[in-house]
């Protein structure tokens, strides 16, 4: 406690100095705070608008179905089994066959997925209740990528060329009869939703289908013919973006906490040289060598303390605002496909912060005591005379 | 008397063409188009939104299940090699100088931005081995006496279950082919011209390919050179002709 006040009563009398390096460590921190809090922010909204969207609680595929690889669709669709069929009518799966087809928007041509899926389904926040619509021939949905890519509008017709499962080319109109607004790029760029029978008609595929979308609080079934894949891997890739973000925007604070660790180093150094007669008195005095040091570390420390005090005057407000309001995204951040919304909301928890806190209070605690190492090797005799060996 | 005479022979000629049967007529046709192999040389004008552009190559063909491609020009394409064999179609880019297998959605892609799908050069059966063919009529097209015929697919994976034919009556050669969808739609035709005698048979040296459902002008394909029953060795029909 002792070596505590006399850390802060020195530190307060070394002035702006003190305030200028803990400035610097409170920025570091504030902004440490803020990159880690918006990409759990990120994480948080992409898992659950996905779940919601596209995955629910996870998917059973069919053995031959490989997301990233369109050449797998030819063999991947099968007929559902009675089971399957049973927890369809159940609301508790949702059967989805895709197909790959060329689309003919303006005379251009444009490759993507063909998705069909039942129009009563529930599970999933696609407004597919639209596909039920009889008053015209082929109804289909979009999202509003696809839509502006195609620039198509809600009644527009659009000319789809397909082969079915013989390799038969087929080709018809389908009309727009909606278009919806997801974060989620992987329902949305480069696909089309069509009701679930229409699909098994085009395609000679009746009763089949690629993939199962399980509701999200269904327990994984051993269903014969159908591999579940649960919400862990199908988000693997997206949990690896995150990783990877977070090792890229550690180097960004890591830098300006390296800044602000630098400048107390040397303020360590230099307190260590000018006050050698004051550490000759504290051990004259009877303090050990391993008591001084700790004084020392403790008040190159306190640093730590002071900038967490100023981050909290002015980062508490700024990090609370940028909660509330979020970070606006650009247009372009459609084109990462990645999930993504229109704004970013930062999440700070409570772990995340205290992590932070313990990380700027550990570092600064280890480079106010690197230098205090060479107090170790002072003479009290040879100090109080002011002389450094 | 001498001229009714003549007229009385021309006549009887034109007569004596014998009835072919739809059957006999697409046999004739495969007869004329396909050959035990081929080597050609052809230059390929696709006329697009922003001008044209020609790409000439070299090709073998061994029956209907190997060719082997090389571009010639221009100069971005040269040394670009296409492999078919077996069903399966590789794509050698000398830039990269990389092989890289064509399937799924990539069969769908234009063949260099043409009117031509690489899944549409996949599939060169016979008309007799996939179709049921049948005469619709008969009437004249370009100046020259034509065969209607109606072709349905007898197979279930006919690329296109139903075409149409305008057939030249003398030569045995189609000159306009339609090929349509399931649905009636139709999706592609293809204009054939400048029918040249060539090692005993009639070949179109000229056709002009048109994606209905796509914008422009179409796909002008022109055989400058074409040799049947060569010698081409086994080696150009492998991958690594594709590299060399």
């Amino acid at each position: 406690m002792l070596a505590l006040k006399l850390a802060i009563r020195n530190l307060l009398g070394a002035g702006l100095r003190t305030w200028l390096t803990a400035g610097v460590l409170s920025i570091a921190f504030v902004v440490m705070v803020f990159y880690q809090g918006l990409l759990d922010g990120w994480n948080l909204h992409a898992r659950s608008t996905t779940r919601e969207w596209e995955i629910g609680g996870g998917q059973y595929w069919h053995p031959a179905y490989d997301r990233f690889d369109p050449f797998s669709l030819q063999e991947a669709h099968a007929p559902l089994s009675p089971q399957a069929l049973e927890l369809a009518a159940a609301g508790r799966i949702v059967p989805e066959l895709i197909t790959q087809a060329t689309a003919y928007p303006d005379g251009r041509m444009v490759n993507l997925l063909i998705r069909g899926i039942p129009p009563g389904q529930q599970l999933l926040s696609l407004p597919t209740a639209a596909l039920a619509a009889d008053s015209v021939g082929i109804p289909a949905l979009i999202g509003r990528r696809m839509a502006a890519s195609l620039r198509l509008q809600p009644g527009d017709a659009l000319l789809l060329r397909w082969r079915d499962r013989s390799g038969v080319f087929d080709a018809r109109e389908v009309t727009i009869v909606g278009i919806f607004r997801a974060d989620v790029p992987s329902i949305d760029q480069g696909q089309i939703w069509l009701p679930l029978a229409t699909v098994q008609e085009m395609t000679g595929m009746a009763g089949e289908a690629t993939l199962l979308v399980s509701a999200p609080d269904q327990a994984p079934l051993p269903l014969a013919g159908w591999v579940f894949k649960d919400t862990d891997f199908l988000l693997k890739e997206f949990t690896e973006v995150i990783h990877s973000k977070k090792a890229g925007s550690s180097i960004i604070y890591g830098t300006m906490l390296a800044i602000a660790l630098l400048a107390i180093f040397d303020t360590q150094v230099l307190s260590i040289f000018r006050r050698r007669r004051e550490i000759g008195t504290y051990m004259a005095l009877g303090m050990t060598r391993g008591q001084v040091i700790g004084l020392f570390t403790v008040e190159g420390a306190a640093h730590s303390l002071f900038a967490l005090l100023l981050a909290s005057i002015y980062g508490l407000p700024l990090l609370h605002w940028l909660g509330t309001h979020g970070i606006s995204m650009p247009e372009v951040a459609d084109a990462t496909g990645m999930t993504i919304g229109d704004k970013m909301l930062p999440v700070y928890s409570a772990g995340m912060v205290l992590f932070s806190v313990a990380v700027v209070i550990l570092s600064t605690a280890i480079v106010s005591y690197l230098p205090a190492r060479r107090i170790a090797r002072l003479k009290p005799t040879e100090a109080l005379r002011g002389r450094a060996q | 008397m001498k001229c009714t005479i003549l007229c009385l022979i021309l006549v009887l000629a034109a007569g004596s063409v014998p009835a072919q049967t739809a059957g006999e007529i697409i046999r004739k046709i495969d007869d004329n188009l396909s050959a035990r192999n081929r080597v050609t040389e052809s230059a390929m004008t696709i006329h697009g939104r922003r001008g044209s552009r020609t790409l000439t190559a070299k090709s073998y063909a061994e029956g209907t299940r190997k060719a082997f491609t090389e571009y010639l020009s221009p100069a971005a394409e040269r040394g670009t090699k296409m492999l078919k064999l077996e069903g399966q179609l590789w794509i050698y880019s000398p830039g990269t100088d990389r092989t890289v297998q064509i399937s799924g959605h990539l069969l769908r892609q234009s063949v260099m931005g043409s009117d031509l799908s690489y899944e549409d050069m996949m599939d060169d059966r016979k008309l007799a081995e996939i179709y049921e063919p049948s005469i619709a009529g008969e009437e004249e097209l370009d100046g020259r006496p034509v065969w209607i015929l109606e072709l349905t697919a007898r197979v279930s994976d006919a690329a296109y279950p139903r075409q149409k034919l305008w057939v030249d009556r003398e030569r045995f050669v189609p000159l306009r082919q339609e090929l349509y969808a399931r649905s009636g739609k139709l999706l592609k035709t293809a204009l054939l011209s400048d029918l040249q005698r060539v090692g005993g048979r009639w070949y179109p040296m000229q056709v002009l390919y048109k994606d209905m459902l796509k914008q422009g002008k179409g796909t002008e394909f022109r055989t400058t050179q074409i040799a049947f029953d060569q010698a081409i060795p086994e080696w150009i029909f492998t991958k690594a002709a594709l590299k060399q």
